[in-house]
């Protein structure tokens, strides 16, 4: 403003503009020394995975922890592989968990449409139980759920891994609060345009489903991967077995490599960080979507 | 091509909400019907009845000869226009159009044929490749238009098509609309709250209001005899000042107003007076005394807002939210539509007179026009 000069008229409004302050700021957030050494802490046990699997058998022994070895081995790698059937546990595993996933999209979609779009009757009440089920925790079902398996014959296959598995009350529950949201009008004007009820599941609110999709896929597909309750009861041979359960058997009774063991657990994270190092988009997006830790 | 009767549906929702009142309307083969009147008045309900979007709860609805009340909307052949037009954002333009017509498993040639043909018929052929994302609010338009042109339907039913546009562009897809509807004739139900909308493009207008059917004319049936005081309110740009007034032995008055009208019998009334029908008051005609508030210069005309010493008429909330005139103590805000040459000064007093054949008197009770 002016101020050295007398205005003849009073202005209708008068703009103040507050005095630039040259301020010096971080170059990045102040929410990042916060976060920084948290990421730290979530960090260091996997750093450790690492280093004890690239160790000795008998580094990996000591007391207090070699954190820093003088020299890599990968010895523990071999070893690993050739105690257990590796290749049939990382098979296993990818079959469990694609399968789970595609189940997961595509019955819980048609469940979740349902409950979001036709009325038919005793629909909420329905609904309601069904979010009920979310509270059951798994070991409330796990018996039910073996004796249910048994009676289809499928104990000890991986056909008994994925049939459970199939859809759930939490995909339903995550589709159907997706579908919602899209304009009704979209599935009023395909209708009209002569699609029928799985036309426009296919055709037009699954396409635009993509970011719900995907975070159900996620999900299932980190959850199944490192599943080991399951397995653990209903897989007997060893060459059925999903790779968290197959770890277990570098676990011997009076003795234990640990840098064997962490080998193994190494390898079996690899597809998971790949995966990761893909679709970091997605993953990140997907578990902020549902708030949900794994 | 088959018209579209209705015959006394009701539609309620949820069993209390009445959003349609034994609605009965006959609408010609290749007839363009406007379906107007304020927001929740039961146009849009009546329209989507007819989609197959809502059931009725009551009555017959027809296309053709055919009963469609169980009929679900694929198999209508009718095709619909959105407000917000629904077009499917995961789709080309090309994809949009097409995609009626691969539902009904139309061989591709043919679908490409007729997608084409329609993109040069509304100009949207450089467009074909792009997302409705990437479209403008008059191209998304067009393309919903052109959605419902490739079915070549029985019916066409727009609802609100032009109300997401703005006022240049809404001036030129009507035009265009009439065109098309000229060239076609195919017959069109077109819903809008839009009375400048209503009078410029429909053969005839159906004026609703609360669920109910309040008058079916031409736009100029409807505007020159309005049935009753709501349209008289609705039809009409500004609208019609509605003053309270009375008839004893003949005598109709309203405030300073007088008018003789001998076949009125005695009894309360409500009178009428367009804008545009007042003029300067010249010796015998009958006139009001108007204060002027504002005036609005327009070049061809001049608005004239301001207030006269008479009481407002209410018959229902309606006709307030039509007519807005703003009671204030005993005088009325009115508006008159005056040529540039009478134009008078804001804050003098004037009187202003209507032929009497331009007065309107509406039953005080019912709403009713008395003719």
């Amino acid at each position: 403003m002016a101020t050295g000069q007398t205005a003849q008229a009073e202005p209708l409004f008068r703009l103040t503009v507050p005095p630039e302050k040259p301020r010096r700021r971080l170059p990045f957030s102040p929410w990042h020394l916060f976060l920084m050494p948290v990421a730290a802490v979530m960090l260091v046990p996997l750093l450790w995975m690492v280093i004890v699997s690239l160790e000795t058998a008998s580094q990996a022994q000591r007391f207090p922890p070699v954190l820093f070895p003088h020299s890599f081995h990968v010895q523990s790698y071999v070893d690993a592989w050739n105690a257990a059937p590796f290749a049939h546990y990382f098979l296993n595993s990818a079959i469990y968990s694609l399968s789970t996933v595609a189940g997961q999209l595509l019955f819980c979609s048609l469940a979740a449409y349902a409950f979001a779009r036709i009325r038919f009757f005793g629909r909420e009440v329905l609904f309601v139980v069904l979010l009920a089920t979310l509270m059951v925790p798994f070991q409330v079902l796990l018996i039910p759920t073996f004796l249910i398996v048994k009676k289809l014959g499928m104990v000890d296959s991986v056909g008994g891994l994925i049939v459970p598995n199939l859809c759930s009350a939490f995909g339903i529950f995550l589709l159907r609060q997706f579908f919602r949201t899209l304009p009704i009008e979209l599935e009023e004007a395909a209708r009209i345009d002569g699609a029928s009820r799985l036309a426009i599941l296919f055709k037009i609110v699954l396409p635009l489903s993509l970011p719900a999709l995907a975070t159900l896929g996620i999900i299932q597909f980190l959850w199944s991967w490192n599943d080991f309750l399951w397995p653990l009861v209903i897989i007997n041979t060893d060459t059925h077995a999903p790779i968290q359960l197959g770890l277990s058997t570098l676990q011997g009774g009076h003795f234990m490599e640990w840098n064997v063991l962490m080998a193994g657990t190494v390898m079996s994270q690899i597809p998971i960080l790949l995966a990761f190092f893909f679709a970091q988009r997605w993953f990140i997006q997907s578990l902020a979507y549902t708030g949900i830790k794994q | 091509m088959p018209g579209v009767s209705f015959d006394e549906v009701t539609k309620t929702f949820s069993g209390e909400t009445v959003a349609v009142d034994r609605l009965s309307l006959e609408i010609a083969d290749g007839e363009f019907m406007i379906l107007v009147g304020p927001s929740g008045c039961g146009k849009t309900t009546g329209l989507r009845m007819v989609a197959g979007l809502e059931k009725p709860t009551s009555g017959v609805i027809r296309i053709g000869e055919r009963v469609v009340n169980e009929v679900s909307a694929r198999d209508r052949d009718i095709a619909m226009v959105f407000q917000n037009y629904a077009l499917y954002p995961h789709m080309s333009v090309y994809k949009n159009l097409a995609f009626s017509l691969k539902q009904k498993r139309t061989p591709k040639q043919d679908i490409d044929r007729r997608v084409r043909e329609v993109a040069a018929m509304l100009g949207l052929e450089p467009l074909l490749k792009r997302r409705p994302a990437q479209l403008s609010g008059g191209q998304r338009q067009r393309v919903a238009m052109g959605r419902a042109l490739v079915r070549e339907p029985k019916v066409f039913l727009l609802d609100e098509p032009l109300s997401n546009l703005d006022a240049k562009l809404r001036v030129q897809m009507r035009a265009e609309l009439k065109r098309l509807h000229a060239r076609l004739g195919v017959t069109t139900i077109y819903v809008t709250h839009d009375q400048v909308e209503a009078m410029t493009l429909g053969d005839r207008i159906a004026v609703m209001s609360d669920g109910k059917l309040q008058q079916l004319g031409t736009p100029q049936e409807v505007y020159d005899t309005p049935a009753n005081v709501f349209v008289a309110g609705f039809i009409g740009s500004p609208p019609m000042n509605l003053l309270r007034g009375s008839v004893r032995s003949g005598r109709v008055t309203a405030g300073d107003f007088v008018l003789q009208r001998a076949d009125v019998p005695d009894g309360e009334l409500i009178v009428g007076l367009r804008p545009e029908a007042l003029r300067p008051a010249m010796n015998g005609l009958p006139s009001i005394e108007f204060r002027v508030d504002v005036v609005e210069p327009l070049g061809d005309e001049v608005i004239v807002h301001g207030s006269v010493a008479a009481e407002l008429a209410t018959v229902s909330e309606e006709v307030e939210d039509a007519a807005l005139p703003g009671a204030n103590g005993l005088r009325t805000e009115a508006v008159a539509r005056l040529s540039p040459r009478d134009r008078p000064a804001e804050g003098s007093t004037i009187r202003l007179g209507v032929e009497p054949a331009e007065v309107y008197l509406f039953d005080a009770g019912t709403g009713a026009a008395i003719r």
